[in-house]
């Protein structure tokens, strides 16, 4: 078999192995059902909440809260991105900004967001957004960066106005390295969402699990972890595949 | 010598930067305005507060907490980060098998692990430093193990041809070559680490900066919240900036 | 073969397709780079002319300037009769020395492309595209994309884009620069096929003497920066030439003679380079 295909092989039997290894533990006993609970049983339960309905409004609320901040810092990200790719000296000023932005503890700001917007949507839209316009912004600049000078030159000889030019090859020439900023952007408006939902919120599916956990209801705590990790592995396994064509088929430029 | 316009050197830049913080306490001051003393502090207020504040032995004895809480965490993630990175960095098939694993998990929201890990260590320090750790050893082994795996091989044949001894080879070539990646790493881990801390101390702890954060709200003293979070923040981009400062430095030599 | 002294190009008694008097371009900034000129250039219609000159001479500087992607400091440029003021005229196409393939567009839309944003209808875009792809050798690539192509395929690609919008003088800068020298001799063979077929006026800037001295029916040689035309050698060759004409007695000659002009050049351009400053300011130290 070609070393690719062993590679992916050995990683799905790592994770099988992985999985089945906490199985036995767990069914023997030596992991106490109340740290965790075998992963067939996640899946029995989660199943069963699926069909019920029972996390239908939880999946809708934090699913469509997610897509808010996405939608929302996609666009603005990439605008912003682009307005300050043709501002030099404003760049340069935000520099520092931009490097040490994920320094911050953004999550600290939430009580604070409560507090001006009430405990609802707005706090959790706004923390995603925070998080996820910034990967936007510094993917749009990489991107528009990485327009070769030559395209350009090219756009020139061939007698193409500013707006077509940037519509026929700036934009179709920084596209892969944009993709990179939407996959960053979704991932971080997850991690943003469902972090806010866990910590201080009446909704979603962030926070049924620290309902589930202060209930000591682990049978539902763990397939609401599961779901969501397999949904936001899924999700971002997918755009990162698409990413790859997108970039190996420019390889080398 | 030539007189040389505002437009360019080191000194613009900083009036650039400073024009910028300005505009943000602007906005501050704006939201203040907006949203009254109940939900935020002015900036003047803020950083009165903040000043008296650290002037307690209270607030010192949570910032102590945090501190300590951080400073172990952080030595786990980098000692765990950079000799996992190296291994995977060494082992070309294990590391081409684990890195995407590891990539998935880095953009999972850890949040969801959480209640794993409070069942797993309890309440207190040790929650939070597993907290810390899951935040901030991903980064790390990902920096470093791309940092391996990227060293040039002609470095290596250059030592062979040099009759260099495997430790001259590791301490001399080896170690320098991968040197500025793994600062980046530990860069990285170093905000998420404390990230983690943060955010165990919202909803896990009595002590610390996180829970003086979470319960100024609680306890409707806004002013406390908005103080530490002022605090949390400088101290975060601070050491941002050095580590920062220290890592484009080892990109340049 | 026949060498013409004068600094300045024979001017020939026919309209010139191009004319360059009295041009330089100097760059703004800290320190102001006096790059090009003052130079004229007469290029004939349909003739092969060839730029060889040190590096940093302000080769490249020149083609943009006629090209009209810079306006000059100072002097005029007429392209057909019509002055040329910093935008570029219908009727000039570009090959450059870096990769200008769309990474993103099969061969065929790379071709296609600006026929399709000049809004040329689709029965006439398909028959120039394919006419050009057949030209161009590249008939079995027309779905692959550039990615999987070598690097003289996808110069070929930039040429045939250029080409099938049938430009009336077409300027290249290196673009065999990046490929091996057994390519190179054989591209030369395209260009000038390509040359004979299509009767436009071609301007090739080449660091490579032999390139120049096989290809070209006029090579100018460029001084140190600032550049100025410090001779132009005529070589004389009948228009069916190839490649073969290396095996000709006055090829060595006129690449001897292009050396010999060009080494105190390169040596002075080295000096000049060293300090970044125009070259009177290199001579200290």
């Amino acid at each position: 078999m070609s070393r690719k295909a062993a590679i992916v092989v050995t990683r799905i039997a790592v994770i099988v192995a992985a999985i089945a290894a906490l199985e036995i533990l767990c069914r023997v006993k030596l992991i106490s059902p109340l740290t965790l609970i075998p992963p067939s049983q996640m899946v029995a339960v989660l199943w069963e909440l699926l069909v019920s309905g029972k996390i239908t409004d939880d999946i809708v609320q934090t699913f469509s809260t997610v897509a808010l901040a996405f939608l929302l810092s996609v666009a603005a990200g990439f605008a912003l991105g682009a307005l300050i790719h043709a501002l030099p000296r404003v760049r340069r000023a935000l520099d520092p900004l931009l490097a040490s932005y994920y320094a911050i503890p953004f999550f600290v700001f939430y009580p604070l967001l409560i507090a001006l917007f009430g405990l609802n949507k707005i706090p959790l839209v706004v923390i995603g957004l925070v998080f996820a316009t910034a990967a936007m912004v510094i993917a749009t600049l990489n991107g528009l960066d990485r327009v070769p000078r030559v395209m350009q030159k090219t756009a020139r000889v061939m007698r193409l106005s500013g707006a077509r030019a940037v519509l026929a090859i700036t934009l179709p020439s920084a596209a892969p390295y944009l993709f990179t900023g939407l996959k960053l952007a979704l991932a971080y408006a997850f991690i943003g969402v469902i972090a806010g939902e866990f910590i201080l919120s009446g909704g979603g599916l962030g926070f049924s699990i620290a309902y589930a956990y202060n209930n000591f209801d682990s049978q539902t705590m763990y397939a609401l972890m599961l779901f969501v990790l397999l949904v936001v592995t899924v999700v971002n396994g997918v755009l990162h595949v698409i990413e790859q064509r997108m970039l190996a088929r420019r390889a080398g430029r | 010598m030539t007189a040389r316009p505002l437009q360019s050197g080191p000194g613009s830049r900083i009036l650039d930067t400073l024009v910028l913080a300005a505009l943000a306490v602007l906005v501050w001051q704006g939201l203040y305005e907006y949203a009254g003393d109940s939900a935020i502090t002015s900036p003047l207020m803020t950083l009165d507060y903040a000043a008296a504040l650290l002037r307690t032995a209270d607030f010192w004895g949570h910032a102590h907490a945090t501190l300590v809480a951080f400073a172990y965490s952080l030595a786990i993630s980098i000692a765990l980060g950079i000799s996992l990175g190296l291994v995977l960095g060494l082992q070309r098939f294990a590391g081409d098998v684990a890195e995407p694993i590891f990539v998935a998990l880095y953009t999972i929201p850890k949040v969801t692990l959480y209640p794993l890990i409070l069942l797993i260590f309890g309440l207190g320090v040790s929650a939070k430093v597993a907290f810390g750790v899951i935040h901030g050893v991903i980064p790390i082994i990902l920096f470093t193990l791309n940092a391996v795996k990227n060293i040039s091989p002609v470095l290596l044949r250059v030592s062979r041809v040099l009759r260099l001894t495997t430790w001259q080879t590791v301490t001399t070539v080896l170690a320098p070559a991968v040197m500025p990646e793994l600062i980046t790493g530990v860069r990285v881990g170093f905000s998420l680490t404390m990230l983690g801390v943060l955010i165990g101390e919202m909803f896990a702890s009595q002590r610390g900066l996180g829970f003086l954060i979470i319960n100024g709200i609680s306890l409707n003293n806004v002013r406390m919240t908005t103080a530490v979070i002022l605090i949390v923040v400088v101290f975060a981009i601070a050491a941002n900036s050095l580590l920062l400062a220290l890592d484009r430095r080892m990109h340049r030599g | 073969m026949n060498v013409a002294s004068p600094a300045a190009p024979a001017v020939s008694d026919k309209p010139a397709h191009a004319r360059l008097s009295g041009v330089t371009r100097v760059f703004e900034g800290k320190l102001p780079v006096h790059a090009l000129g003052p130079l004229d250039l007469a290029l004939a219609r349909g003739e092969f002319f060839s730029v060889v000159g040190p590096s940093g001479c302000g080769k490249s500087t020149l083609m943009d300037l006629i090209a009209g992607l810079n306006p000059p400091t100072a002097g005029t440029i007429i392209f057909e009769d019509k002055p040329v003021v910093g935008e570029v005229p219908d009727g000039i196409g570009a090959v450059f020395q870096e990769d200008a393939s769309f990474p993103w567009l099969t061969v065929r839309d790379n071709v296609a492309f600006g026929l399709r944003r000049a809004g040329v209808d689709a029965v006439e875009i398909k028959r120039r595209v394919d006419y050009v792809i057949g030209f161009m050798g590249l008939k079995d690539f027309t779905a692959a994309y550039p990615a999987q192509l070598s690097g003289g395929m996808r110069q070929r690609v930039c040429i045939a884009r250029t080409l099938v919008l049938q430009p009336r003088l077409i300027l290249l800068d290196e673009p065999f620069g990046a490929l091996d020298q057994q390519t190179r001799l054989l591209m030369g063979d395209e260009l000038l096929r390509l040359w004979r077929e299509t009767g436009a006026t071609i301007m090739l800037i080449t660091h490579a003497l032999d390139e120049a001295a096989m290809l070209s029916d006029r090579v100018g040689v460029m001084s140190a920066r600032p550049g100025r035309f410090i001779e132009t050698l005529t070589t004389g060759w009948p228009r069916t030439r190839d490649s073969n004409i290396v095996a000709e007695a006055s090829f060595g000659a006129v690449t001897a003679r292009l050396w010999s002009l060009l080494r105190a050049e390169s040596l002075k351009a080295i000096g000049a380079d060293s300090s970044g400053a125009a070259a009177p300011e290199a001579a200290a130290g």
